[in-house]
């Protein structure tokens, strides 16, 4: 781990919103330039901290399992599920059509 | 392995990618039911629906199929894995993330073996558990493609049903190979009731990274990945395809570029899929609402001993025993035949006649009827009890075959009590052959000249006649042997 800076400049951050397919203008992504660099800014004094010997965890209490038993139980019924969709079928999820 | 793929001068190169659906009651992060062909949207929860604050818990049932398969592909269980969330955004993945492994699977490296003549080893990379997408269904435009189509409706009964994931390396030659390893791993799968495999339907998904290289050379091509081969012939022709192309591209000067193909069974050709995160910037992350997953040795330990016969082992075992090898393959890959051949010999004590009659008059009749071995009439102790009157010579493969045909219509016969009825006991004594056989020769005194002539072959028509005569009784065996004694003497 090293404790260098992580620049996050406009094509970072137009990126990242590509991939999430937010459409960003220019002064929203100047604004969320400088809170995503202090958001990183923050992860950054971790990075700092002498810690290239101790193991990463995937959690942060040493515990593990909390598995459940196989055993199927009703969920939601259908018209529940499709109560808050905008765009609803007689029985799906209408999406629009995908983009290239 | 099988002649490898070899074209002026380049070797083909194959990773396959398995998608294994796990046969669990409910899904894999929450207890809506795993099931296929519901109506739509039925087998939902606010967890796979993945509305706010709904939190997701591991299915114990999934990562112990799981783990099994991982012990019989010869996998590494590392004592700890965890999960990890895959970042994309589309309409099948309502969270936005896939809950997956990343770099701490389930099932480590592994070594999967394919017996026979030109068997080969195809190393594993790894196994991991992961949630399965939403269907989508593309309504409008042509043949329901991605493109041009209308929009889509989202079926969420399948998002969040267990899958796991298997990865080769790339040590497959041949889409022969491919084949081979894809029929052997499934065979080995469905042997272990994780998954019934069945690519119809979807449980069982293949994708191919394919690339070829200069004969000889220790390094990797560009490769591309073929995705949408949903049976097996399927498989072998689509990476026929893309070798072909790949090499044609090479040939003519040119570099293979790294993409997805989408292969068109119908057409036989392959087309770019662009639709869906071409980036490959999944940003995955542990995920913090799930525990690591500790395996004990103890419990491993106990899934190792609970593990049926696997095909290569069954293999092995009846190649060992003399069944050739296309019939030791046969019934390695197909666990109920192998099931009903092993009561039959079992009964028998005669493991090449039982196998015999298992993958001949046997097999011919479950494919005839549509059935599978255990919902035929015909059971074990019926067809053991059939093969003993062959045996002991009670009687000959002609009359054997008439009362298997009447075990098989009428379920409340027996072997002996057919052969009584239908007096088809063999005539096999040398008194009663001799009777027949001197009828036939003084019926035929040109076919004896001939034959004391040089002319062998004619005892072929003799044996026939007296075959006839005996109703077809007779034991062919011991009529040859004592009618050449006759001619001869």
């Amino acid at each position: 781990m090293s404790a260098e800076r992580i620049e996050l400049g406009p094509d970072e951050v137009r990126h990242v919103a590509a991939l999430a397919r937010l459409g960003l203008d220019d002064a929203e992504v100047a604004q969320l330039a400088g809170e995503l660099q202090s958001i990183l800014g923050h992860v950054a004094t971790i990075s700092a901290l002498p810690i290239a010997d101790v193991p990463p965890t995937a959690h942060s209490l040493d515990v593990a399992g909390a598995l459940r038993e196989d055993v199927a139980k009703p969920g939601v019924t259908r018209e529940q599920a499709l109560a808050n969709a905008p765009d609803p079928t007689v029985d799906g999820f209408r999406v629009p059509p995908i983009g290239a | 392995m099988s002649a490898p793929w070899q074209k002026d001068g380049y070797e083909a190169v194959i990773g396959l990618e398995i998608h294994v659906q796990l046969a669990t009651n409910s899904k894999m992060f929450c207890s809506c039911a795993n099931q296929f062909g519901d109506e739509p949207n039925t087998n939902v929860c606010m967890v796979c629906l993945a509305h706010p604050g709904a939190m997701p818990v591991a299915n114990s049932e999934a990562i112990r199929q799981a783990t099994r398969v991982g012990v019989a592909l010869g996998c590494r269980i590392p004592e700890t894995s965890e999960f990890s969330r895959k970042q994309y955004f589309y309409p099948d993945s309502p969270k936005a993330y896939q809950i997956s492994q990343y770099d701490q699977p389930l099932c480590a490296e592994g070594l999967f073996r394919v017996p026979g003549e030109g068997g080969f080893d195809v190393r594993l990379t790894r196994a991991h558990l992961e949630e399965d997408a939403a269907k989508m269904i593309h309504a409008g435009g042509e043949g329901g493609r991605i493109s041009g189509s209308a929009g889509s409706i989202v079926d969420f009964n399948r998002v969040g049903t267990p899958l796991l994931e298997i990865v080769s390396e790339p040590d497959i030659r041949s889409p022969e190979d491919a084949r081979r390893f894809l029929t052997l791993l499934r065979a080995t799968v469905v042997a272990i009731g994780a998954s019934e495999c069945d690519m119809e339907k979807g449980s069982l998904r293949a994708d191919a990274n394919v690339s070829i290289r200069p004969i000889g050379s220790s390094e990797y091509g560009t490769k591309t990945e073929l995705k949408n081969m949903n049976s097996f012939r399927f498989l072998e022709r689509g990476i026929e395809a893309e070798l072909e192309r790949q090499l044609e591209v090479v040939l003519g000067g040119g570099t293979v570029q790294q993409e997805t193909l989408h292969f068109d069974p119908v057409a036989g050709t392959l087309s770019s899929l662009r639709s869906k995160e071409q980036a490959h910037d999944y940003r995955y992350f542990p995920e913090p609402d799930l525990l690591p997953v500790h395996q004990t040795e103890a419990g491993l330990i106990e899934l190792g001993s609970d593990l049926p016969e696997l095909p290569a082992a069954r293999f092995d075992r009846l190649v060992a025993a003399g069944l050739t090898e296309p019939t030791a393959l046969a019934l390695a890959v197909d666990a109920g035949l192998a099931g009903y051949l092993d009561a039959v010999a079992t009964a028998t004590g005669d493991l090449k006649t039982s196998a015999n009659w298992t993958m001949g008059e046997f097999s011919a009749h479950l494919n005839g009827a549509g059935l599978s071995a255990d919902q035929s009439p015909v059971t074990p102790e019926r067809l053991a009890a059939l093969i003993a009157l062959v045996v002991d010579g009670t009687i000959n493969q002609t009359a054997a075959k008439e009362v298997f045909g009447v075990l098989v219509e009428d379920a409340q016969a027996t072997a002996a009590g057919v052969v009584a009825d239908r007096n088809l006991a063999q005539v096999g004594g040398d008194d009663a052959l001799g009777e027949i056989i001197d009828a036939v020769l003084a019926a035929h005194p040109e076919e004896v000249e001939a034959f004391k002539g040089g002319r062998e072959q004619v005892i072929g028509f003799l044996v026939g006649q007296c075959m006839k005569q005996s109703g077809g009784r007779a034991d062919a065996k011991a009529l040859q042997g004592l009618l050449r004694a006759r001619l001869n003497g």
